[in-house]
C-alpha cells in the first residue's frame, strides 16, 4: 500500500505544538523509519496515521488513494506494535493473535488456519496456548507483532518495539525484526529513538526534530549528506568544530584545517571515526583519556578546541594519557552544514 | 458507535439512578428542613434547644471516647500483628476483622449478652452488673465496631513502613519505646487521622446498635428516629438529618485526604 | 517489670480479641442450648433454630433476593461508570465519584428519611421490596466503583484499549473483551463486598421496610425485642453461618485484587 500524508499537524489542548504540517510519501512494500529524540514528535506522527489522535483541521491521510483521515482507528486496518506491546493479559498467545481475525468475523477453521501460519512464521510454535505472563521479553514482542500481522493490515506501525528489552536482546531481536518485515513484505513505519535500531530495519529513515522532519533519505545518504548540523549530530555522532572560519580554512586552537570549499557562517562537523592520529597531521593535541573498546580505542583528546575532541583509533597499540599526538582530518570528511537556528 | 457514545451509554444507568434515588432525596431533605414555621432558623433552634444540644454534645462526646478507645486498642493490637509473625496470628486477625460485615443491631446484641440482665458479667460477678442499656454499654457498642475498621486501615499503613527506618534507628541505638515514638507513629499518623475520623464518623451516624439497647440514652440517630416515627417532627428529623450528614460527610473527606481509601461505615 | 511491659501489646491484642469472640460465642451456645440460664447442662437442642426457621424463612429469602438484586443492580450501573471513571481521570469524574459516594459518608437513616419523604407517596413503589432495594443499591454501589476503578487504574487500560482498537474493535466490543476480563477481579471483590453488605444492612431498611417486608437484620431486630434469649441467639447464628463465609470469599478476593495489581 502506498502511504501519503498531507499537511499533518497537531496543536495539543494546552496550545503546544507537538507536529508541525508535515508532508510524507511511503511507497508499496517500503520501511520508513521516523528517527528523532523524545518529544520530536515521531510518536504523535504515527498516532495520527494510526488514528489514535485526531490532527488539526486540514490534514489528509490516504491509503492508496481512499482519504482515512475522519476514519477511526477500528476501521483503518492498520496493524500496530505498541511500545508495552499491549497484549491481552485475559487471553492466550493463540487468543491474542487471533482476535484481529475475530474481529473481522472470518470463519472459526479459517482464523485457526491464518493463526498457524502467522505462529509459525514468527517462530511461536512452543508458545502458543501459554498466557501472556508466562513469555520473556522476547517472545512478547514477537508475539505483538504476529498479532498486528495476523488480519493482514494495510500498514503495520510500530512504536519504539524494541525499547522494552534490555541491551543484548535488543540488538538480536532488531535484525530478527528486520528480516520478519522484509518476509512480510508490508509497507511499514517504525518509530525509534535509536539511530542502529533505524539504520539497520529502515529502507529509508525521516529524522525528526522539534515537531518537524529534518531530513528523509536512505541511511547511507543520510550518514554522508546530513542536510543539517542536528541530522548530522543525531545520525553518526558528529561533534561541531569550533573554530574561526577564514575562506576555506577553518582555525582551530590546535591548529588549521582545510576545508572542503569556502564557507561562511556555517558551522563545521566531524565524526570521531574521522579524526586521525597522523604524525604529519596539522592538528596538536594532549591525549586526555583512553578507553580500549575491543576492536577500537576511543581517545579523547584535548587542546584542538576548548571542549574535548573523540577520536576512534583502531590498531595494536594506542597512546597514553598525557601524551601530545598530532592530528589529522581528510577535507572531505568535514561536515560543512548551516547552524542550527533554536525553534 | 463512537467512544463518545458509549461513554454516554455507560454513565447513562448512573445518572438516572443517582439522580433519582441520590441528588432530588437529598435535595428535597434540606428543603424539607425549613418548612416549619422557624424556616432556615430550625439550624439555630437545635442549638437553642436544651435537648438537641445535649443530644449534640453527648453524641459527640461518645463519638470521641470511642475513637481515643479504638485507636489506642487497635494501634496496639496492629503494630503488634504486623511485627510478629507466630502460630495463631491469623486466627487472631481473623477475630479481630470478624465485626466487620455485622450489622449494627447484631452489635447491639452482642453487648446485651455481655451486660445485659441475662449477661455473662451479670451472671459471674457478684452483685447487679448491668451495664448494656447505658451510656458505657452504647460506648462498648461503638467500640466493637470501630475495632476491625481501624486496625484494618492501621495495619495497612504499618505494612508500608520501610522496615530499614526501624533498622536504621536501632543502628543509632534507639529502644524499642523510642522507636515507636519516633519511627512508627510518625509514619504512622496519616494513617491514625484517617482512621480516627471514620471511626468518629462511623460512630455518630451509628443506629442499629443504638436501637437494639433501646435506652433513653439521646444520640443523634435515636432523636432524628424518634421525631420521625413518634413526634411526625419532620422538619426537625430533616435538619437534624442535614447536620449529622455534614458532620460524618466532613469527617470522611478528611480521612480520605490523609489515606487513599476509607474503611466503609456502617454499625 | 521489662518483662512484663514487652507483653503488654499481646496482652491488648488478646484481650480486644477476648471481648469481640466472648458474645459470638456466648450467642452460638445459647442458640443451641435448651435453656441458656442454666447453662450447657441444660442440654443441647437445635429447637430454637427450628423455630427461628419456622418464624423467620421469610425474611432470611427476602435477604437473599435483595442481595442478588443488589449486586445485578451494582454491577449494570457500576461496572460502566467504573470504567469511565478509570478511564477519564481528572478533576469531573473525581467529583462525580466523590458524589455516588455520599452514601458512604452520610448515615443510613438520613439517606432513608430522604427517600422517604420523596417516594413516601409513590404507594405502590413505597411498599414493594424495590424500594429496600434502591436503598441497598445507594448504599453498596460506591464499594463496588471503586473495586473496579481501583483496579482499572493499576493497568494500562488505554493501551490495551488502543491495541484492540488497531486490531478492529470498536468501543462496545473492547469493553466485553478487554475492560470486563481485566477487570475481574475488582469485580469479584465488589460483588463479594454487595452481597455481604445488602445482606447486612439494617439502618436504611429499617426505615424502608413494611410489615410485610422484614429482611434479615430487621427480623434478628425483631428477635431482639421480642423473642427469648435463645431464639434471638438461634436467628444471629444463622446470621453468622451465612456472613462469616461471604465476609471470608470478600477478603479472599479483595486480597486477591490487590495481588493483582500489583
Amino acid at each position: 500500500m502506498t502511504l501519503t500524508l498531507r499537511n499533518i499537524a497537531k496543536t495539543f489542548p494546552g496550545g503546544t505544538t507537538a507536529l508541525r504540517p508535515t508532508d510524507l510519501e511511503i511507497a508499496k512494500g517500503e520501511i520508513l523509519s521516523l528517527l528523532g529524540p523524545s518529544g520530536c514528535g515521531k510518536s504523535t506522527l504515527l498516532r495520527i496515521i494510526a488514528g489514535l489522535e485526531t490532527p488539526d483541521p486540514g490534514a489528509s491521510i490516504i491509503f492508496d488513494g481512499e482519504d482515512v483521515t475522519q476514519q477511526s482507528v477500528e476501521r483503518r486496518k492498520i496493524g500496530m506494535v505498541f511500545q508495552s506491546y499491549a497484549l491481552f493479559p485475559n487471553m492466550s498467545v493463540r487468543g491474542n493473535i487471533g482476535y484481529g481475525l475475530k474481529m473481522q468475523k472470518l470463519p472459526k477453521a479459517e482464523i485457526a488456519a491464518r493463526v498457524a501460519e502467522v505462529i509459525d512464521l514468527c517462530r511461536l510454535g512452543h508458545y502458543a496456548d501459554r498466557a501472556i505472563t508466562a513469555l520473556s521479553g522476547g517472545q512478547r514482542q514477537r508475539v505483538a507483532l504476529a498479532r498486528a500481522m495476523a488480519p493482514r493490515p494495510r500498514v503495520l506501525l510500530l512504536d519504539e518495539p524494541l525499547s522494552a528489552l534490555d541491551a543484548a536482546l535488543r540488538g538480536q531481536l532488531r535484525d530478527e525484526l528486520a528480516l520478519l518485515l522484509r518476509q512480510f513484505g508490508i509497507t511499514a513505519i517504525f518509530v525509534t529513538h535509536d539511530q542502529d535500531e533505524a539504520m539497520a530495519i529502515a529502507d529509508r529513515v525521516a529524522v525528526m526534530s522539534q515537531g518537524a522532519v529534518a531530513q528523509i533519505g536512505t541511511p547511507e545518504a543520510l550518514y554522508r549528506n546530513p542536510a543539517t548540523s542536528f541530522v548530522a549530530r543525531f545520525v553518526g555522532d558528529a561533534m561541531p568544530l569550533e573554530g574561526q572560519v577564514e575562506g576555506a580554512h577553518l582555525q582551530l586552537l590546535g591548529g588549521i584545517l582545510r576545508l572542503p570549499k569556502v564557507a561562511g557562517g556555517q558551522q563545521v562537523l566531524v565524526r570521531a571515526e574521522d579524526v586521525r592520529i597522523d604524525p604529519q597531521g596539522p592538528l596538536t593535541a594532549r591525549v586526555e583519556t583512553v578507553t580500549f573498546l575491543g576492536t577500537h580505542y576511543r581517545i579523547s583528546l584535548a587542546g584542538v578546541m576548548t571542549g574535548p575532541l573523540f577520536a576512534l583509533h583502531s590498531g595494536l597499540s594506542a597512546p597514553r594519557p598525557g601524551d601530545e599526538v598530532r592530528l589529522s582530518i581528510p577535507p572531505e570528511a568535514l561536515l560543512v552544514l548551516p547552524r542550527e537556528v533554536a525553534a | 458507535m463512537t467512544q463518545r457514545h458509549f461513554i454516554f451509554l455507560c454513565l447513562l444507568p448512573l445518572a438516572i439512578f443517582t439522580l433519582a434515588f441520590l441528588a432530588i432525596p437529598l435535595g428535597r431533605l434540606i428543603l424539607a428542613s425549613r418548612e416549619s414555621e422557624a424556616g432556615w432558623g430550625i439550624y439555630l433552634q437545635i442549638l437553642q434547644t436544651p435537648r438537641y444540644l445535649s443530644t449534640l454534645v453527648q453524641t459527640v462526646a461518645v463519638s470521641l471516647a470511642v475513637t481515643v478507645a479504638a485507636l489506642a486498642i487497635s494501634t496496639t493490637a496492629g503494630l503488634f500483628l504486623v511485627r510478629n509473625r507466630f502460630a495463631g496470628r491469623n486466627a487472631l486477625l481473623s477475630i479481630l476483622t470478624l465485626p466487620l460485615a455485622f450489622p449494627g443491631v447484631v452489635v447491639g446484641f452482642m453487648i446485651i449478652l455481655l451486660g445485659g440482665r441475662q449477661g455473662l458479667v451479670n451472671q459471674l460477678l457478684p452483685g447487679h452488673w448491668v451495664f448494656a442499656y447505658s451510656i458505657f454499654g452504647l460506648f462498648l457498642g461503638y467500640l466493637y465496631f470501630s475495632i476491625p475498621r481501624v486496625l484494618l486501615t492501621v495495619m495497612a499503613a504499618a505494612e508500608k513502613i520501610d522496615p530499614a527506618l526501624e533498622e536504621a534507628a536501632r543502628t543509632l541505638g534507639a529502644s524499642p519505646w523510642r522507636i515507636v515514638t519516633d519511627v512508627l507513629l510518625p509514619a504512622l499518623a496519616p494513617a491514625l487521622i484517617a482512621a480516627g475520623a471514620i471511626a468518629f464518623a462511623t460512630a455518630m451516624g451509628a443506629f442499629g446498635t443504638a436501637f437494639t439497647l433501646a435506652t433513653d440514652i439521646d444520640v443523634l440517630p435515636m432523636v432524628i428516629y424518634t421525631e420521625f416515627t413518634l413526634s411526625a417532627n419532620i422538619a426537625m428529623a430533616s435538619a437534624l438529618s442535614v447536620v449529622l450528614g455534614v458532620v460524618t460527610w466532613a469527617m470522611l473527606l478528611i480521612a480520605r485526604s490523609f489515606s487513599g481509601s476509607a474503611v466503609a461505615a456502617g454499625g | 517489670m521489662r518483662h512484663l511491659s514487652r507483653h503488654i501489646p499481646l496482652l491488648v491484642t488478646l484481650l480486644a480479641c477476648a471481648f469481640l469472640l466472648i458474645p459470638i460465642i456466648q450467642s452460638i451456645l445459647a442458640g443451641l442450648t435448651v435453656n441458656y440460664f442454666r447453662g450447657l447442662s441444660s442440654g443441647l437442642t437445635l429447637k430454637w433454630i427450628g423455630q427461628v426457621w419456622e418464624l423467620y424463612a421469610d425474611s432470611i429469602f427476602l435477604s437473599i433476593k435483595l442481595a442478588l438484586a443488589c449486586l445485578a443492580g451494582t454491577l449494570i450501573i457500576g461496572v460502566p461508570a467504573a470504567y469511565v471513571l478509570a478511564r477519564n481521570p481528572g478533576r469531573a469524574t473525581r467529583m462525580l465519584e466523590e458524589f455516588i459516594s455520599l452514601p458512604l459518608a452520610i448515615p443510613g437513616l438520613a439517606l432513608a428519611l430522604a427517600l422517604l419523604q420523596l417516594f413516601g407517596s409513590f404507594h405502590g413503589f413505597r411498599t414493594s421490596w424495590t424500594f429496600i432495594l434502591v436503598g441497598h443499591i445507594l448504599y453498596t454501589l460506591p464499594f463496588m466503583v471503586r473495586s473496579v476503578v481501583s483496579v482499572l487504574a493499576a493497568i494500562d487500560l488505554k493501551t490495551l484499549e488502543e491495541g484492540a482498537a488497531s486490531l478492529g474493535a470498536g468501543p462496545a466490543r473492547r469493553f466485553i473483551d478487554v475492560v470486563v476480563p481485566n477487570a475481574m477481579p475488582g469485580i469479584l471483590a465488589g460483588a463479594l463486598t454487595v452481597v455481604t453488605l445488602s445482606i447486612g444492612e439494617f439502618n436504611l431498611t429499617w426505615m424502608l421496610h413494611t410489615p410485610h417486608l422484614k429482611t434479615l437484620p430487621v427480623g434478628l431486630a425483631d428477635s431482639y425485642a421480642s423473642m427469648r434469649l435463645e431464639v434471638a441467639s438461634a436467628y444471629t447464628l444463622v446470621f453468622f453461618v451465612m456472613i462469616v463465609p461471604l465476609l471470608m470469599a470478600m477478603q479472599w478476593a479483595s486480597a486477591r485484587a490487590q495481588r493483582i495489581m500489583k
